[in-house]
């Protein structure tokens, strides 16, 4: 039985309403939602793999690639967009090459816009793998990702 | 059933607290409600602030180092964990209580100074300057010198009832919560009230939902028991995605059982039986609060089957809500849970009458439920004192921005909002000039310095063109340029609108289209001459209307709003935008375009050099040259010119 | 129950509990939409349809807010024609500037409300979104810039086809109409029966064209042009033209399409005879047997193509008989090229139908594997209506002429093909009288007709009792095929066709299809049936020829190979 199934079978409900904790419990185990965890999913609950894309595309959460090896967070709520998130954000796009949303070639980085992370106080803030960077500025960011390749090796 | 690590074990003791009327205590029971609450302690206490936040400044570090410090000495000292006290730009703080005397809080310490703080506290001296202050209590022993926290002018001004007992307390301790006073205004209900009469009881108290337009909760509750059903839900709302505001988690996460209490009794009034918390992913520290909460009231029978032989049963579950801003809409909040794509539907029917599974449903936020506990303890025209007017009890306001202090204020309502921004939390940081305060999340309003006399309520706002919302304050100095301000919100508002009705979806990207021109060089060929972009403001105005008037959901209806207050409080900056394509804020970057003066220029490279987007071309000593195409009017050119040869129009 | 409500200032009636649309609607006052569709729930989305309700701040969308007692609304006051007028300006102000160049173009649902609204200038520009139309599908090509989003195509998948292949993508300015895991149409789930862009209100949902080298075709002097049309079509023409008080548009048609250029013209009920034939020996054998039960029609590509996809199970219950068009293009390219002495690769073979997933059956593997297609071109209604006015011809002014040889003799069992319960009641008529050798004694079956989407009869033989089923709408078909898996329904015999009413409400048809229009052609078909002496294919002497000069007889080692086909699983993200 695979990843998948066995999930699955962990909802004792089948019916629509348990459609969006399965999502979320099936990419945390494998990291993003592939086409075969729709179709799986979609079977089991009876629903078109259509409204399964739907729904996950609709909410932030959810994707269909695997992130990097390090997922950076930037947080662009007010606070940090009046203490400049998006210079630290072109300047990581310029580091990276990547936009938001995508990730890094060598499977290293990916990149992604968080609407608030709520650290208003310590603005502006990035996390990567989680970890938080608070009041970070846009020249710290490049010691911060040679930093994070280091621990990677 | 195992015992949950998170209780005292004094099961009995706890319950009997609950159940008396404080008028009844022992002398006994007393002294053991001191020890639970820990107004007292018998061995020395240290209390961490692990909220979100606190965590994110630093606050885990700070544990590991005092587990330390505690295991190198072998102390005998309780460490625990607390919420979010409120101040947030000084996170994290520590606070340590001696037996017999006031606890103490330090701020802003980073791990390194933890030995040198403990070394010193337990040698009955405070270290100098990292203190915060003290709690008074008659009763102890207070510091020399150190200030009591009601004396300092952040909190001094606030009146705190939903945060009382937040950044105080162990989230975790369902005992401490009830030792407390906890859980009494749930079973004064099921044992002394009808359903009805506490939806009256609320409803007379003059609550209202506390994001949103500040419907009153005990008119919704009368609507979904009034409608007859098999089954009735209560939902939770705990989908805080307006950015900057956290009052929420900081309830969730400062004290859980309020919360929890207030789901008890909203689920009472309207006959649910099930009850859920739609919360955000992102809230891993809420959640993990709210489960251990949910298992310890579970386990001290306020929830499950006929509760304290009331013949109430009572279920509550949590739902993590995949993140999307419009499901704290209420009827898209409901497709979520149903598992569908989160788009709003026409009301009516409202979900009180068919929601969840077309059942009656009533929605309320974190806030507007933790209310509750007390109005049934204190009673409704003890609620109606604190507040001013239709608008009664606190709010709390989420402090963020240029602010001196940022973090949660509770006041009353009918507060001033100068009060909340400059006498409490302190105005404008470092000595700027206060410029305006941003009210209300993405779909709020502007409103500028001279006129915050304005009452905190749900009528005044409305009246001044603004609106309350969840609670969010972004303050505003003089470096804050109000158009990409705007801008901002309403590249927000784009993102989010779910794109289901056409003046929502359409109108903010229309709106974003032009305000994103009139703070940019213009992108591409359909480019705009000035006029054309006064123009295009002109018609904003006409679609801001009709996005008000037709769109579907509160999201749409609202979302012109930052737009619409700042033309009318700051307009002369939308005119510097769009005449003289100037940023008077100096924000706007983009707008410039940056040449280099040939007769001036030495041809030393270093702009070249240190142009981040490799858009200054030349030769050695000879004029270079900014190719404006690829320019962003960052500026670095002109600060690194040792010539002073570049300039900008 | 009635209540009184206020309508501009005049008072009308209203039934309790209906919406401000219907309610408006009996009174006779026009208020445009976008999104509302008949027979589905509203969605309340495109806000064209909003009134001004006396006591409520804002406008209400008058699709879905229920009527109450002396409610006053203006329908058409100034702020509300504002409104509307704005959101038709926001729709406008990103969308693609090539009217003249769209095939909806005087067609166009947003282009009417913009000339009722009045819009006369540009108050406001959008950037142009940059989406590429997807070309990958053999009868739908998506072209998302032209999408306005009303999910019009979206709710007529779900909720009337049930194939779900359309929904909403992303959210906000990023939202667009997309297949799971946004795959191109054609490597989609789609069954191409049509209904989402017959439904769709702008250019966003076409059929792919094949007529644009068409008259270079018929003028090649080496290409024996030959066209077939199915039953459905010459009705359905009938009130396009507006031929009603006309009986014989078959004749008006055989004349415009020789006009057209055409050199042989058919008539696909011939087809629809054979197919009578052959499923009815067919049935018999399976039904003496009781093998494979109940034994499914397959006239209808589009749900063959469903079965292939979502149900292989049920490929075994499937008749193996071709569609009638299929079987008439075979028998093209060998009985009547053999008889007219023409080389089979000189025929170019056009079929003219209502049908959009025909323009994928022609392309589908089984039609691939004998080397050659037998049909070159599917044209639609709307693509021969376009090529009668291209080519300049007037029909009302036509003198009729037949169809040609060998396929000239039809019965009226073939024309019933057209709707949904045709087939089957075509079928049993046949099947009767293999079994008891006599005619039926009552033919025309009313329980087969009628405007339900579920039709039920049973006919009792010496065999025993046949338990036929016609069932129209692919969602309700997919709920009966569940209960008869579940064992709670047991037929013999099922009719199924995706499109609601069968053939006559195709995809191809003329857009907008009107309820109305559909029930004309209903008529038209019943009335052929009725006028008709030969209603029955084993009484068609052309079909009895084409046996004894080619397949021998149905159901016959010869007739298998030439007039039947094998169906195999599609592997598709479902």
């Amino acid at each position: 039985m695979g990843k998948t199934e066995e999930i699955l079978n962990q909802f004792h409900q089948v019916s629509r309403d348990v459609l969006i904790p399965m999502l979320q419990a099936v990419q945390d185990e494998c990291g993003y939602l592939s086409e075969e965890a729709i179709e799986k999913i979609g079977s089991h609950l009876s629903l078109p793999a259509s409204k399964i894309y739907g729904l996950a595309t609709f909410y932030n959460q959810f994707r269909f690639a695997p992130t990097g090896k390090f997922h950076i967070q930037v947080c662009n709520g007010s606070a940090c967009h009046l203490d400049h998130s998006i210079s630290i954000l072109k300047e990581l796009f310029k580091h990276l090459g990547i936009r938001d949303g995508e990730t890094t070639r060598d499977g290293m980085f990916s990149l992604e816009v968080l609407a608030c992370i709520g650290a208003c106080g310590q603005s502006p803030v990035i996390a990567i793998n989680g970890v938080y960077y608070p009041k970070v500025k846009a020249g710290m960011i490049k010691d911060i990702l040679e930093i994070t390749k280091l621990k990677s090796s | 059933m195992s015992k949950s690590p998170y209780t005292t074990g004094l099961k009995d003791v706890v319950l009997e607290v609950a159940i008396k009327q404080p008028s009844e205590y022992s002398t006994g029971l007393i002294r053991k409600i001191e020890l639970l609450s820990r107004v007292r302690v018998e061995k020395p206490l240290i209390m961490i602030g692990l909220n979100t936040s606190g965590k994110i400044a630093g606050g885990d570090r700070i544990k590991m180092a005092v587990e330390e410090y505690v295991s190198d000495r072998k102390l005998d000292v309780d460490v625990s964990e607390t919420g979010a006290i409120g101040l947030a730009s000084r996170e994290p703080i520590l606070g340590v209580q001696l037996p017999g005397r006031t606890r103490i809080l330090f701020a802003e310490i980073v791990e390194e100074e933890v030995p040198l703080i403990l070394d010193d506290i337990f040698h009955q001296i405070v270290p100098k300057e990292k203190f915060l202050g003290q709690i008074r209590h008659d009763k102890l022993d207070p510091w020399m010198d150190v200030p009591f926290l009601d004396e300092i002018p952040f909190f001094a001004l606030q009146n705190r009832l939903l945060l009382r007992d937040c950044g105080i307390i162990d989230p975790l301790s369902i005992d401490e919560y009830i030792a407390r006073g906890g859980y009494r205004g749930f079973l004064k209900a099921i044992r002394n009230y009808t359903y009805e009469e506490i939806c009256s009881i609320v409803l007379m108290s003059g609550l209202k939902g506390r994001s949103g337009n500040g419907f009153l909760t005990g008119e919704k509750w009368k609507l979904a028991y009034n409608t007859s059903s098999d089954q009735k839900y209560l939902v939770c709302n705990a989908e805080e995605s307006d950015p900057g505001a956290f009052m929420d988690r900081a309830l969730m996460e400062g004290n859980p059982h309020q919360l929890i209490e207030g789901i008890c009794l909203a689920s009472y009034a309207i006959g649910a039986t099930k009850a859920y918390i739609y919360i955000r992913t992102e809230y891993l520290e809420s959640i993990r609060k709210l489960e251990i909460a949910i298992e310890s009231a579970r386990e001290y029978g306020f929830l499950g089957h006929n509760i304290f032989s009331s013949g109430f049963n009572l279920s509550i579950s949590i739902r993590k809500g995949p993140g999307a801003f419009v499901c704290g809409e209420e009827t898209a909040l409901l497709a979520s849970m149903e598992g569908r794509r989160g788009m709003p539907r026409s009301k009516p029917p409202y979900p009180a009458e068919r929601g969840f599974h077309r059942k009656p449903t009533v929605i309320n936020n974190v806030e507007t439920l933790s209310n509750v506990p007390h109005i049934v303890v204190n009673g409704p025209e003890w609620f109606d004192t604190l507040g001013s007017g239709h608008c009664t009890g606190t709010k709390i306001f989420s402090v963020s921005g240029r602010a001196k202090h940022t973090g949660l204020i509770e006041v009353p309502m009918g507060t001033s909002l100068e009060s909340v921004v400059v006498d409490i939390a302190g105005g404008a940081r470092e000595g700027k000039k206060l410029k305006g305060i941003h009210i209300g999340g993405p779909s709020g309003c502007l409103l500028p310095a001279d006129k915050l006399d304005i009452p905190v309520c749900f009528d005044a706002l409305k009246d001044a063109g603004a609106v309350l919302g969840a609670g969010g304050i972004l303050v505003l100095d003089e470096k804050v340029c109000i158009v990409d301000l705007v801008t901002y919100f309403m590249d927000f508002m784009q993102q989010q609108s779910c794109g289901k009705c056409i003046p929502c979806r359409e109108g903010t990207l229309r709106m974003s289209e032009i305000l994103n021109d009139i703070i940019r060089k213009p992108l591409d060929d359909e480019s705009h001459s000035s006029l054309d972009r006064f123009k295009s403001l002109m018609s904003l105005e006409k679609l801001a209307d009709v996005m008000r008037d037709t769109s579907l959901c509160g999201l749409g209806q609202m979302a012109p709003n930052p737009l619409i207050s700042s033309l009318t409080y700051f307009r002369k900056e939308f005119e510097d935008h769009i005449f003289d394509r100037n940023c008077p804020s100096n924000v706007c970057k983009e707008l410039r375009t940056y040449y280099i003066d040939v007769e001036l220029c030495t041809g030393c490279t270093i702009c070249a050099k240190k142009c981040p987007e490799d858009a200054i071309i030349g030769t050695e000593k000879h004029p270079y040259f900014i190719v404006s195409e690829k320019c962003t009017g960052c500026g670095i050119c002109k600060d690194v010119c040792k010539f002073s040869a570049v300039f900008y129009n | 129950m009635m209540i009184k409500i206020e309508v501009n200032n005049r008072t009308v009636q209203a039934r309790k509990g209906e919406t401000i649309l219907s309610a408006l609607g009996n009174c006779g006052i026009h208020v445009p939409t976008i999104c509302s569709m008949a027979e589905l729930s509203p969605t309340g989305a495109c806000r064209m349809c909003v009134v001004e309700v006396e006591g409520q701040e804002k406008l209400v969308p008058a699709c879905s807010f229920p009527v109450s007692e002396w409610m006053k609304i203006r329908t058409h006051s100034p702020r509300v024609l504002r409104a509307r007028k704005t959101n038709v300006e926001l729709l406008l102000s990103n969308h693609p500037d090539d009217c003249l160049y769209c095939e909806r173009n005087g067609n166009c649902e947003l282009q009417k409300l913009a000339e009722d609204l009045n819009v006369r200038d540009r108050r406001m520009r959008g950037r142009k979104s940059k989406l590429k139309s997807d070309h990958s599908g053999y009868g739908i090509i998506r072209d998302p810039e032209k999408c306005i989003l009303c999910s019009r195509c979206v709710r007529v998948c779900e909720e009337i086809i049930g194939v779900s292949t359309l929904d909403f993508v992303n959210r906000g300015s990023n939202l667009k109409i997309e297949t799971a895991m946004s795959k191109p149409i054609g490597f989609s789930n789609c069954i191409d029966c049509g209904q989402c862009l017959i439904n769709c209100p702008t250019g966003a949902l076409i059929e792919k064209t094949e007529f644009q080298n068409l008259d270079h075709i018929l003028d090649d002097k080496e290409k024996i042009t030959v066209v077939q049309y199915t039953p459905a079509v010459a009705v359905s023409l009938a009130d396009e033209f507006d031929l009603k008080g006309n009986a014989d548009i078959k004749g008006v048609m055989n004349a415009a399409l020789r006009k057209i250029g055409f050199d042989y013209i058919f008539d696909s009920s011939f087809g629809g005879d054979v197919v009578v034939m052959e499923q009815a020996s067919e049935f018999v054998e399976r039904f003496g047997k009781k093998s494979n039960l109940p034994m499914i029609t397959a006239s209808c590509p589009s749900f063959v193509k469903y079965i292939e996809e979502f149900s292989p199970d049920l490929i075994s219950n499937l008749t193996t008989v071709k569609s009638p068009h299929q079987a008439m293009a075979s028998l093209i390219k060998t009985w009547f090229t053999k008889l007219n002495h023409i080389a089979p690769e000189k025929v170019f073979s056009v079929l003219i139908t209502t049908c959009t997933a025909s323009k994928y059956e022609v392309h589908s593997d089984e039609s691939l594997k004998s080397g050659d297609r037998d049909i070159d071109a599917v044209l639609s209604t709307r693509e021969l209506i376009r090529l009668i006015k291209l080519n300049g011809i007037d029909v009302n002014k036509l003198e009729t002429e037949p169809s040609d040889g060998p396929f000239h003799a039809t019965t009226s069992a073939g024309k019933l093909f057209a709707v949904s319960g045709g087939e089957a009641e075509a079928t049993v008529r046949s099947i009767y009288y293999l079994i008891e050798q006599k005619e039926m004694p009552e033919p025309r079956m009313n329980k087969f007709r009628g405007s339900r989407d579920v039709r039920e009869v049973s006919v009792e033989t010496k065999q025993g009792e046949i338990r036929i089923a016609s069932v129209s709408g692919l969602k309700k078909a997919m709920k009966i095929l569940e209960e008869i898996k579940s064992g709670k329904r047991e037929y013999d015999f099922i009719e199924i066709m995706v499109c609601p009413d069968g053939c006559v409400g195709g995809g191809g048809q003329p857009i907008p299809l009107l309820e109305s229009d559909i029930r004309a052609r209903i008529r038209h078909v019943y009335e052929i049936d009725k006028n008709e002496t030969l209603n029955a294919a084993h009484k068609n002497s052309a079909v009895r020829k084409m046996y004894e000069e080619l397949a021998r007889a149905p159901w016959s080692k010869e007739s298998k190979l030439l007039l039947h086909t094998e169906h195999e699983e599609i592997k598709v993200l479902k």
